[in-house]
């Protein structure tokens, strides 16, 4: 019987330990998953108390409905426009941070300052100093000579604005990821590297970089995912408008879903953009899974 | 979450997996926020919460509503009106989260009075008793088609134009009210008035702030709007293509500051006169007023091109999850009584629903300092006396923004009207 007990808490223990973290994701993971898809299948309004199922109906509207795609590609355009300079700055700003400097962690913890602000906050104060009459960016274009922006109007312009507010805030986080990293890696390398007289930015390419791959393959991931998912910078910077400006220009795929589900009270339709969305996400993580394995072989 | 230089291949691949999962599904959560409405013991603080947007001018009203009954608490909750809509809806379908008392207002009211099984039905608790405080459109605009009252009248828009006299001055324009007035009996000498305005070369301001208030104040004044009866008839109604057209035709003419309402921009440019001319619904007033508290005397208040009119407004709602009905009924029914619709409108300019004030002196007689003066009491009457209603329908506020999305987007050189006015057509198909 004892022998039994023992056998039991040795088998059975561990998976009782992880059993609340499951319990947590089935609630608030795969249920609503698994309900969204349900809906998806139905012309399910908001309101209304009786729900038609429509099969694939959804799935095949949604594939000709241009404004998805329109959505997808300033999705993706915002992206690159945000992720890009933002992990290269991240890149330098941690390799900075990563010298002898005077209160190591006042720096670390400024770089991170930005990122435990509101999201709200950001893009409301964003929103005007993009501004277009009285923005300070347009205030120092007009003083250098350049002319005013309407930064709202133009679809570059607008995009570069969202993800300036984008970059602002998560450059300092994904700096502190790879502060991390760059502390694992050997101090010897680097006096080596010295001895030889590598420059530091010679440093960073040759030897940090490489040796913190991993971690730059994985900042990658969180922000192609975050990226899929802007919701509140758009939303804000056009004032509220669920449209993403007038010609949709800076509509994303989240502002879209949002504006399917509280504009339109389309639940069904809402559910099957965010399943669209589910799926092109995983497509993405994909990709990077296999450029990570096949990095890793290399 | 650490980075592990070389931790197991496992846990990454576990972290590849894992971590889109949970974010795709974060995405599909739609966080629902939990009101505290229990019912209440005898012998208990009643607590009611009511939800608002915008400024209703109600927090003085509470005070005196709850040291006139010591039993009630007042709990308020302020949301700006897009949202506030939104949320009520989900509240209204998660059946949870919905405040005592709700307000809705008239764009968006047609979504909620086509749901009246969501809401306690007002003739259950005395509507029929008051009716005749409200004008007949007022009424039929808060009750569903079977004629459930969902909502009883607060205020109502009214329709005038705000212009600033010491800009008008500048550039050579009469200032007194009643020569404005009759600059602008027709929208078309109302774009007239704002070329010569604009010949006048005053930098810095234009006459109007974009297409959105002038094109919703044309269409406000139509007998006929977004809806005939329960049809969307945007294409063939020419009412709604007047407001397009004349507004297009002010774009055309250079006349627009081409900032958004709303904006950052807008609420700095009422205060520096970016733009000199808003069409102001009694509700803007109050914003005006909050927004450029400096400029106390600049803005002044002339008739509104085109006759009588009206735009927003709104109601107040009993939704069925509230458990304290009663007190909520008597307290709502005490918000929307005369007495009190007249003393909001005196601090902040929300105009009266209840007619039989009109005539009454705390509101005919009324002048607002902030507006030089200006006899809004009589200037709103007249415009509320005179005015066709217009049935609005349960999507007009999203069709209204399709709209004034192709306006911006002609304002914005984006399309020639033509083209905006196409695809604003297939938007609003593309909503019903």
């Amino acid at each position: 019987m004892k022998n039994l007990m023992y056998r039991l808490d040795v088998k059975g223990s561990p998976y009782l330990y992880i059993v609340p973290f499951f319990l947590l994701f089935a609630a608030f993971g795969i249920f609503p998953l698994a309900y969204t898809a349900w809906v998806s299948l139905h012309e399910w309004s908001l309101l209304s108390e009786t729900h038609t199922f429509l099969g694939l109906q959804n799935y095949r509207e949604l594939f000709a409905d241009e404004y998805f795609w329109n959505a997808l590609r300033n999705t993706a355009q915002i992206w690159v426009l945000s992720t890009v300079p933002q992990l290269l700055m991240a890149l330098l700003l941690a390799h900075v941070l990563n010298q002898r400097l005077r209160a190591p962690t006042f720096w670390r913890m400024t770089a991170v300052l930005p990122n435990i602000t509101s999201v709200a906050a950001v893009a409301i104060i964003f929103a005007q100093i993009f501004g277009k009459d009285y923005g300070l960016v347009n205030w120092i274009l007009e003083t250098l000579g350049l002319g005013r922006i309407d930064w709202q109007a133009g679809t570059a312009s607008s995009q570069i604005a969202i993800s300036v507010m984008i970059i602002w805030r998560w450059t300092g986080y994904n700096a502190l990821i790879y502060l991390a990293a760059m502390q694992a890696v050997s101090k010897d390398l680097y006096d080596a590297a010295s001895l030889d007289g590598a420059s530091s930015f010679q440093q960073l390419t040759r030897i940090t970089v490489p040796a913190i791959r991993p971690t730059i393959i994985f900042t990658v991931i969180i922000s192609t995912i975050g990226g899929m998912q802007v919701l509140a910078e758009p939303l804000l910077f056009g004032g509220g408008s669920m449209t993403g400006g007038s010609d949709r220009q800076f509509q994303t795929l989240s502002l879209y879903l949002y504006e399917v589900a509280f504009s339109r009270f389309d639940f069904g339709y809402a559910s099957t953009a965010a399943w669209a969305m589910f799926g092109i996400i995983v497509i993405v993580a994909a990709i990077n899974y296999f450029l990570t394995s096949r990095l890793r072989r290399s | 979450m650490r980075p592990a230089l070389n931790g197991g291949s496992l846990r990454r691949r576990a972290v590849t997996v894992a971590v889109p999962l949970l974010a795709a599904a974060l995405v599909m959560t739609t966080a629902a926020c939990g009101g505290s409405d229990d019912p209440a013991k005898p012998g208990e603080k009643v607590k009611l919460t009511i939800a608002t947007f915008g400024e209703f001018g109600y927090k003085d009203l509470y005070k005196e509503y709850m040291a006139a009954n010591p039993n009630v608490e007042i709990v308020e909750r302020i949301t700006k009106a897009e949202d506030h809509h939104k949320n009520l809806a989900a509240h209204l379908a998660t059946n949870t989260g919905a405040a005592d008392i709700e307000a809705i207002e008239e764009g968006w009211a047609g979504q909620f009075t086509a749901n009246p099984g969501k809401f306690y039905n007002w003739n259950d608790y005395g509507a029929a008793e008051i009716k005749a405080q409200w004008p007949a459109w007022k009424w039929q605009q808060g009750s569903s088609a079977k004629g459930e009252v969902v909502g009883l009248g607060t205020d109502v828009g009214g329709m005038a134009m705000c212009y600033r006299r010491d800009i008008f001055e500048k550039a050579g324009l009469p200032t007194d009210r009643e020569a404005v007035s009759k600059l602008w009996p027709t929208w078309e000498e109302y774009i007239a008035t704002g070329v010569k305005f604009k010949n006048a070369n005053i930098k810095g301001s234009a006459w109007m702030d974009g297409p959105t208030i002038m094109y919703r104040s044309v269409l406000g004044q139509q007998p006929v709007g977004i809806y005939d009866a329960d049809k969307v008839v945007v294409e063939t109604n020419p009412g709604v293509k007047k407001a397009w057209d004349l507004t297009i035709d002010a774009i055309n003419k250079g006349l627009s500051a081409k900032i958004a309402p709303w904006s950052a921009d807008w609420n700095a440019g009422m205060a520096k006169g970016s733009f000199v001319t808003l069409a102001c619904p009694s509700w803007m007033m109050a914003y005006i007023q909050s927004q450029a508290k400096d400029s106390s005397g600049k803005w002044d208040i002339a008739a509104v091109p085109g006759g009588g009119g009206n735009w927003g407004g709104s109601f107040l709602t009993l939704p069925k999850q509230g458990k304290n009905v009663q007190e909520a009924a008597k307290l709502a029914k005490w918000l929307v009584a005369p007495e009190q619709q007249a003393k909001v409108f005196r601090a902040l300019g929300n105009f009266p629903s209840t007619v039989s004030l009109y005539e009454e002196s705390v509101i005919k007689d009324f002048k607002n300092p902030f507006f030089n003066n200006a006899p809004v009491g009589q200037i709103f009457s007249n415009s509320v006396k005179t005015m066709v209603p217009q049935y609005m329908g349960p999507k007009s506020g999203d069709i209204n923004t399709a709209i004034q999305n192709g306006l911006t987007r002609v304002e914005q050189g984006k399309q020639k009207a033509d083209e905006a006015w196409t695809q604003s057509v297939k938007d609003v198909n593309a909503l019903l």
